[in-house]
């Protein structure tokens, strides 16, 4: 895949499609890839990588570089494509300026879950079918692929391109996937049990911002939480119960726009499952309003944005909050 | 040397926690592994190192500095501050244990940070050597020996027993303590242990990383890089790598009205938030690009400049593997040590 | 603990406000004897040092002491409304008491390097509250100084901060010179008319002068290229620098220019020094 996608990138420099490309590069060791922008043949030649670990999801990157001169190319995976459908919908990107490849992604893998299991020293990295070969400073290991697997990739929701210019491969289906199970399994617990798992795993936020920075439906200009005169702006947790506050808020605020691209909780490096609120959202949004998808064209109008007479009553809502 | 059977160093965390609070690293559900205050029964980390650094236990995320009341057009200032209790880390690694020494040149230089003094003063550190380094480890790169850590105590392993040696009185003290649970040992094996890690150690793919193209000297040179673009162009402008670096120490001063009263707080501040350097009138790092080189020029350039030709960082690899992109101050001394 | 720390700050009281343009306030700040009266000073300091001041819950801030240390009796900050905190400063009353912690940073050189020395000061706008400390300063030890020049310009005549000052008691002295100049013809104006940069080249300052200059970044640029087409050189002008800071002290780490702290290595920089730093300011 990485050599058509490589080919595909140089032709589409070399005939003036596009002026950039925007893809992954290879890093230190097998699996630190860092977004890039590549502006020749060379550059591409040199760094250009499209691996099991090239899971961010570029998406956001065009907000800025759609603005700039030049069409850009991206390659997008199935669900990077919702992405930027949603960003088209709300006007972000200058979606004219952007060239979308659509290629196919069978799974990401996460180095967390194959460092937790107690191997270190790696030096290399190598899929073979449904095994990994990996070897390390201290010797080589093998384990199953779906044991790795990042967890945005084991509940995948699409393997669709909703929206592309070119495909490389054959494009997917969209796919049926358990992603609501722990979200059920939430709403079953007694409050008091869901009240300590959510203070359980947001006590360990370190209000790094990177789920808020990494997520493509948080594009302020000046969020809220940055702002001096909004009265949340705060680094200093003045009580133990502020961490919650933020995480609420953003779930809030990008509900209804969150296509579930799973960044929130692959970036967070405290491991908190963010993504499940947002998956509260969504599941709730389809229960209440009819099934929506975020992201999956760029027209219909969201139910959060769209007042009908058939929307459920606020009554109903209130009810469901009492237990 | 004095030492203690691996399986009895339960105990020897009970008669510690009996006489002041210890922290050591433990597992969390996730696997990672974070400092908590002993309790019985806890289990002592097998990882490497800590996902959070050990600098909160004298630099916290959050702190109360002082508490004003407000009267009319009166002020009260309170100060809030207490003495310490004692405290020990155990298991600091030898990266953590030297950004101590780092953190000391900024909060004790004058005039001296009492709030961090206060903790250093009453915190002991007991070091563990490390067996087991990682891809990400480049400790060696600023001279640091993990075989060999600093800190009042240091600790190895040899996987049957565990060594004791003190470095300051402050570790003298904590040895005597204990030493009822401590008796001699051979280090024929430990010794072995230790060639096997140096023997890792020069196998590591970080292992010949070089801080010869840094210094104070490389200012301008290093400043005026057209690699800042490339190196800055995905950062998410997010604070991770600060937060879970052992020696990012700058920090932000926020007070909060309670309706009680004005609690004034200091907090974890981040050179890579676009608020770093905003002021009323305009912001003089606008661009990430900008506030991305400030972080590294600070750590490679600026802090050896002050400091002694002491660089600001201690190789503990936590943001090469925390950063959400993969970008990262090895990446950064790579690019930019090519002319 | 009784540690001193330098993060916890002492009480002043305002003792008078002057409201000395449409937005710019002096201040007079008093400390608090033990017996609650407000007399004297927080503490000494020396020209072009500076003073963190707060109200709790608004904000604290870097502020320039405007006043002279000759002054015995009390310290004065020129305060110019533009944020959260010197909204609030500016809407206080006297009889307010404000946090202070200080003095902070280097000072201008006047007991070392500018003893002896010809003075040129130059101030556009706000820009002259630093530099009033040292003006004052100078004229309370005029025998250890040579000549005196003040260039001082600023949009209005009602935006020349310290007005009443200037006219009544550096313009009346004889052992200084002072220019005044502003930005557009005014009514009740028959001084000169024009921007800072051009009307230092005009006056065509001897080059046995030692330059002082504090303003708007924009004055500063081009007075200096005036200044250097004069013939001075960089190591004979000063000036003063603001940042964003926190704690005043080179710790929180976030008003460095390269490796120098405004807070700490500065407020007062020579230009041959900034040259060889970053242009991040």
């Amino acid at each position: 895949m990485q050599e058509a996608m490589i080919s595909k990138a140089k032709q589409l420099l070399a005939d003036g499609t596009v002026t950039r490309v925007i893809g992954w590069k290879k890093g230190e060791f097998a699996y630190d890839i860092t977004p890039a922008i590549f502006e020749s043949s060379e550059e591409i030649d040199r760094d250009f990588v499209y691996d099991d670990f090239t899971s961010t999801n570029v998406s956001k990157y065009l907000v800025k570089e759609s603005k700039k001169e030049g069409k850009i190319l991206a390659f997008l995976k199935p669900c990077d494509t919702y992405s930027l459908n949603q960003l088209t919908k709300e006007h972000r990107v200058d979606r004219d300026n952007i060239y979308v490849v659509g290629i196919p992604s069978d799974g990401k893998l996460d180095i967390e879950k194959i460092k937790a299991k107690g191997i270190t020293g790696i030096t290399g990295v190598e899929r073979d079918g449904e095994t990994l070969k990996i070897s390390t400073v201290y010797g080589d290991e093998t384990m199953s692929v779906a044991d790795v697997m990042s967890n945005k990739c084991i509940s995948c929701k699409s393997k669709k391109h909703v929206t592309y210019d070119e495909l490389i491969g054959e494009d997917g289906e969209v796919i049926t996937s358990d992603r609501f199970d722990m979200v059920e399994k939430l709403e079953n617990m007694t409050s008091e049990e869901r009240y300590n798992f959510w203070r359980g795993e947001l006590s360990k936020c370190i209000r790094c911002n990177a789920c808020r920075n990494v997520c493509p439906a948080c594009t302020c200009e000046n969020c809220v939480f940055n702002n001096p005169d909004s009265g949340v702006e705060n680094k200093a947790a003045a009580d133990s119960f502020e961490e919650n506050m933020f995480h609420i808020i953003r779930a809030f605020h990008v509900a209804g726009r969150c296509t579930d691209c799973g960044e929130c909780s692959r970036v967070c490096p405290q491991n908190i499952p963010l993504h499940l609120l947002n998956r509260k959202f969504i599941k709730d949004i389809n229960s209440l309003y009819g099934e929506y998808q975020a992201g999956a064209d760029t027209t219909t109008k969201a139910p959060l944005n769209d007042y009908t007479t058939e929307d459920c009553e606020a009554s109903i809502v209130h009810e469901r909050g009492v237990e | 040397m004095l030492k203690i059977s691996v399986e009895k160093i339960d105990e020897l965390f009970k008669a510690i926690a009996e006489k002041q609070t210890l922290y050591i690293p433990t597992d969390r559900e996730d696997g990672a592994s974070e400092y908590k205050k002993y309790e019985d029964g806890m289990k002592l980390s097998g990882n490497l190192n800590t996902l959070r650094s050990a600098k909160d236990f004298f630099f916290p995320q959050t702190e109360n500095l002082a508490d004003f009341k407000m009267e009319g057009k009166k002020i009260e200032v309170i100060d809030i501050r207490e003495e310490a209790e004692d405290f020990v880390v155990f298991g600091v690694r030898a990266c953590d244990a030297r950004s101590f020494t780092i953190l000391d040149k900024v909060f004790l230089s004058d005039p001296v940070d009492s709030y961090y003094k206060n903790r250093r003063d009453h915190g002991t550190i007991v070091t563990m050597a490390c067996t087991k380094p990682a891809e990400t480890c480049f400790c060696q790169t600023f001279g640091i020996d993990p075989t060999e850590p600093e800190g009042d105590v240091a600790c190895w392993s040899d996987g049957e027993s565990i060594f004791f040696k003190a470095n300051t009185e402050k570790g003298q003290a904590f040895v005597d303590s204990v030493s009822g649970l401590l008796e001699d040992g051979d280090t024929t094996k430990l010794d072995e242990t230790k060639a096997k890690t140096k023997e890792i150690m020069g196998k590591l793919p970080l292992a010949n990383l070089s801080t010869e193209a840094f210094g104070g000297d490389k200012l301008m040179e290093h400043f005026k890089s057209e690699k800042w673009a490339e190196l800055s162009e995905s950062c998410l402008g997010c604070g991770t790598c600060t937060f879970v670096c052992p020696t990012c120490q700058c920090y932000d001063i926020k007070d909060f009205n309670t309706g009680n009263g004005i609690k004034r707080f200091r907090c974890w501040d981040s050179c890579m938030y676009s608020d770093f350097t905003k002021m009323a009138h305009g912001n003089i790092r606008n661009s990430q690009l900008e506030r991305f080189r400030q972080r590294f020029m600070h750590k490679l350039v600026y802090f050896p400049s002050n400091n002694n030709g002491e660089f600001g960082c201690v190789g503990c690899g936590r943001c090469m593997s925390k950063c959400p992109i993969s970008m990262n101050i090895v990446k950064v001394m790579k690019a930019l040590e090519v002319k | 603990m009784n540690a001193i720390d330098t993060l916890i700050p002492h009480i002043g009281v305002v003792t008078d406000i002057r409201q000395d343009t449409p937005d710019v306030k002096t201040f007079r700040v008093n400390a608090i004897q033990p017996d609650g009266t407000a007399s004297g000073k927080v503490f000494e300091h020396m020209p072009g040092q500076c003073a963190m001041l707060s109200i709790p819950g608004v904000g604290e801030g870097m502020f320039s002491i405007t006043s002279s240390p000759t002054n015995n009796e009390f310290m004065e900050f020129s305060i110019k409304k533009c944020g959260c905190l010197t909204s609030w400063l500016h809407a206080m009353e006297v009889g307010q008491q404000i946090t202070i912690r200080g003095p902070y940073g280097n000072n201008f050189p006047v007991e070392t390097e500018l003893k002896g020395k010809d003075l040129l000061f130059i101030a556009g706008g706000i820009g002259l509250a630093p530099l009033r400390s040292v003006i004052n300063y100078v004229r309370d030890n005029r025998e250890n100084y040579g000549d005196v020049q003040i260039i001082y310009g600023s949009r209005s005549k009602d935006d020349l901060v310290d007005y009443q000052e200037i006219i009544n008691e550096w313009e009346a002295d004889p052992n200084i010179q002072v220019n005044l100049t502003i930005d557009r013809e005014q009514e009740g104006w028959d001084g000169h008319v024009g921007f800072v940069p051009n009307y230092v080249k005009e006056l065509n300052p001897s080059l046995s002068k030692t330059v002082l200059i504090c303003g708007p970044p924009i004055m500063i640029k081009f007075t200096l290229a005036g200044l250097k087409e004069l013939g001075f050189t960089e190591t004979q002008v000063y000036t003063t620098m603001e940042l964003r800071m926190k704690c005043a002290v080179g710790k929180c780490g976030r008003c460095n220019i390269g490796d120098k702290y405004v807070c700490k290595d500065g407020p007062v920089f020579r230009f041959d020094q900034l040259d060889e730093l970053p242009d991040e300011y």
